[in-house]
């Protein structure tokens, strides 16, 4: 792609974050100030919940909380249940935010905002300092494996804007993370309401020489958050127009999930395990010589295997474990607790399979991090390890290698309900 | 060394393709609601890349309320005669005829909530399984929690309440007899990725979202067109002006911003200074604090 004159917008890219806090953390006032101050609120949603602060009588002039709490159920009970997404862009960056509830009964939220986050906005009221519910919020993005955590030390102005604080709260949360697997964690001090450190650099704040969270936001490096490395290609679809423009056209539609695939590389396909080339990689505007995750497209194979939904194309050199036997972190969603024994739906990929619950390991107490394997009894928003048997392979990574070919979802089969987000270990 | 990185446009289209085939694989028999309005042709345009060369394995579905711009069914039509898409049509007039819908009477009559009955009508006869719609959750607070895939019950109903959670890009379709989905494949798509795109694909659209001359006249802020299916008071004026519509739907409630922009740089750019949302000139969605919410729930896309 040429670039030169081209609009700043054909070069901008996507960030995806969620932001996790609890009920007075400032966390709704936080995405109210940052869609503010970037200008994404239009002057008839300020009108809106101006004209519902009024009503509800509140103490303060506008509720900028009022802006991410949506339906007319959770405004009358003042709490959020769900995960909504809000958007705003910058000249560099759009942003899709996965802004949910941080009540300890809502796990199953993060957990969902999580899995397709980059990054993790994690809110620290500076005169709590580390609680039970930040230890939560960032062993969930850690066990998502979310490639970068951003501490936000919130309401600085409540403790005299104090250098010492946060070190303090910074080093705190610095000793509990090494018990995590993070890899890129940041602190900023901000405050929210006030704006400091926000979009703007705080006048408040001279010894804090770190960016901003918007500058952080926009700049934060991202396209190595993909694995660009194991060539996995599940096939979703196939595409067959038997037209007389394209008679014998046979391609295989899917998203890669990992890797980068070149026409005439050698592949294996799998379950066959047979072997040939890509001859070509299609797309409506045109073939392309390369292919990278997270691109839809449209493969090619110079020999005619007839692959169908659920099988995979990987590089012959680098393969995933296939296998029934899957052992994972598990987090529960369903209303009735997990069964041992209990027969499930699975969706892996493009696959479905169906499974038996082998064995729950233990339990873990998301506060503290402690295994409980006296209780093994995981209920609606419990984290665990189990194993389990599929009805067929499946072609996958660990989770941490690979957040697509190492994650699942568990269907209870009578209620076809989403019960569980699988981990694979 | 190359860096593997997309746009976040060539992201957005990625995400949406991956969407389309996992309808086509998941369902039995699909739809799309097609208005004719900006986010339908651009969902029109991603389904017809996510099959290519294959033909998009579904029809399209209008509610044609009876109350559209003349220009939206000249567009729609063109459209169709263009890429051989198969079209079905479900008439708010022809329920109404049959005696299933009543018109709303007074100023202010709109035949939105009439589209619901319509549409749920038609879903049934077509015996369809999941419909998709050009919803986008930056439209609206209502829309900001809803899924990729939509669950509703067997009277097409929304419970806010009862959503499935939806975990990284796994999509869970499973239904029993008589349910059905909406899915909704541009979802985080905002109004400027969908000018943006439209500019970067070189998407046709309806001229009316270009400037032009018109009469008009004003109602409770908004600028509405002269024509035949609106009641005016006494003391509204029609005068000409030069106006472009910022989204399509009914002459009724569609109102009209006075602009200038007549190519797409000028939209975008219009469209980025902007300081109230697009459905801000929509008199459908000021009925009530959450009137998309109720509407939602009794079925509305």
């Amino acid at each position: 792609m040429t670039k030169g004159k081209a609009p700043a917008y054909l070069d901008m890219d996507l960030l995806r974050f969620t932001t996790a806090g609890s009920v007075d953390d400032g966390k709704s006032t936080l995405i109210g100030r940052m869609l503010y101050d970037s200008k994404s609120i239009f002057t008839d949603q300020m009108e809106a919940i101006e004209r519902a602060s009024a009503r509800m009588g509140g103490d303060e002039e506008v509720n900028l909380a009022l802006l991410t709490d949506g339906l007319r159920a959770e405004r009358e009970q003042g709490i959020t249940i769900d995960v909504a997404y809000r958007y705003f862009a910058t000249p560099k960056r759009k942003f899709i935010i996965a802004d949910t509830p941080g009540h300890i009964q809502y796990t199953r939220n993060m957990v969902t905002g999580a899995s397709t986050a980059n990054l993790a906005i994690i809110l620290v009221d500076a005169r709590h300092g580390l609680v039970e519910q930040t230890c939560r919020h960032a062993f969930i993005a850690s066990l998502l494996k979310i490639p970068h955590i951003v501490f936000c030390i919130n309401k600085m102005d409540l403790v005299d804007h104090d250098e010492d604080r946060f070190e303090e709260i910074r080093d705190d949360l610095k000793a509990f993370c090494s018990k995590l697997e993070v890899n890129d964690i940041r602190f900023i001090p901000i405050s929210a309401l006030k704006g400091d450190n926000v979009v703007h650099k705080s006048t408040n704040m001279d010894w804090y020489q770190g960016s901003t969270l918007m500058y952080t936001l926009e700049n934060i490096h991202i396209s190595g958050d993909h694995n660009h490395v194991d060539c996995r290609f599940p096939v979703q679809y196939v595409v067959r127009p038997q037209t007389a423009e394209h008679p014998d056209f046979r391609g295989y539609a899917g998203r890669i999930a990992g890797g980068v695939f070149k026409k005439g590389d050698e592949v294996t396909l799998l379950p066959s395990g047979f072997t040939t080339k890509i001859s070509s990689i299609n797309t409506f505007d045109g073939e392309i010589s390369e292919a990278f995750a997270p691109m839809s497209v449209t493969m090619c194979l110079e020999e005619d295997f007839d692959l169908s939904r659920g099988d995979m194309i990987v590089r012959t050199n680098n393969k995933p474990e296939v296998g029934q036997d899957i052992e994972m972190m598990v987090c529960w969603m369903g209303d009735a607790p997990l069964a041992l024994n209990g027969k499930y739906a699975i969706k892996h990929t493009s696959k479905d399979v169906r499974c038996i619950v082998k064995e729950i390991k233990y339990k873990v107490d998301i506060n503290t991090l402690h295994r409980m394997e006296n209780d093994k009894v995981i209920n609606m928003n419990d984290i665990g390890r189990i194993s389990v048997r599929t009805t067929s392979p499946l072609f996958h990574d660990r989770y941490s290698r690979n957040r697509i070919t190492g994650s699942l979802v568990i269907i209870d089969e009578a209620t076809n309900k989403t019960v569980g987000a699988g981990m694979i270990i | 060394m190359q860096s593997y990185s997309l746009t976040h446009l060539r992201e957005l289209e990625s995400e949406s393709i991956f969407v389309f085939r996992e309808v086509a694989s998941q369902f039995e028999n699909p739809v799309m609601l097609f208005s004719g309005g900006k986010d339908s042709i651009v969902m029109f345009h991603l389904a017809r890349k996510a099959f290519w060369p294959a033909k998009v394995p579904f029809p399209l579905l209008h509610v044609d309320t009876g109350h559209n711009f003349p220009e939206t069914i000249a567009f729609r039509d063109a459209l169709v005669a263009e890429t051989g898409v198969q079209l079905n049509v479900g008439s708010v007039q022809d329920a109404i005829d049959k005696g299933m819908s009543v018109e709303e009477k007074g100023f202010n009559a709109s035949r939105n909530a009439l589209q619901t009955a319509t549409l749920l009508n038609s879903l049934e006869e077509g015996k369809y399984d999941a419909a998709m719609g050009g919803g986008r959750r930056d439209e609206e607070k209502a829309r900001a929690k809803e899924r990729f895939f939509s669950h509703r019950d067997e009277f097409g109903q929304w419970d806010p309440k009862n959503q499935r959670p939806e975990l990284w890009n796994i999509f869970n379709g499973r239904k029993v007899m008589g349910e059905h989905f909406r899915v909704f494949p541009i979802s985080n798509w905002t109004e400027m990725d969908i000018w943006q795109y439209i500019l970067a694909e070189n998407i046709k659209i309806p001229s009316l979202y270009f400037s032009h001359k018109r009469r008009v006249f004003e109602r409770d802020g908004a600028l509405l067109a002269e024509c035949d299916y609106i009641k005016r008071r006494d003391d509204e004026k029609v005068e000409e002006r030069v106006v472009r519509f910022r989204t399509i739907g009914d002459m009724t409630c569609t109102g009209a911003v006075e602009s200038d922009a007549d190519s797409l740089q000028k939209i975008i750019e219009e469209v980025a200074a902007t300081r109230t949302t697009e459905r801000g000139s929509r008199s459908d969605d000021k009925r009530s604090e959450a009137a998309m919410e109720d509407r939602k729930k009794q079925g509305y896309f």
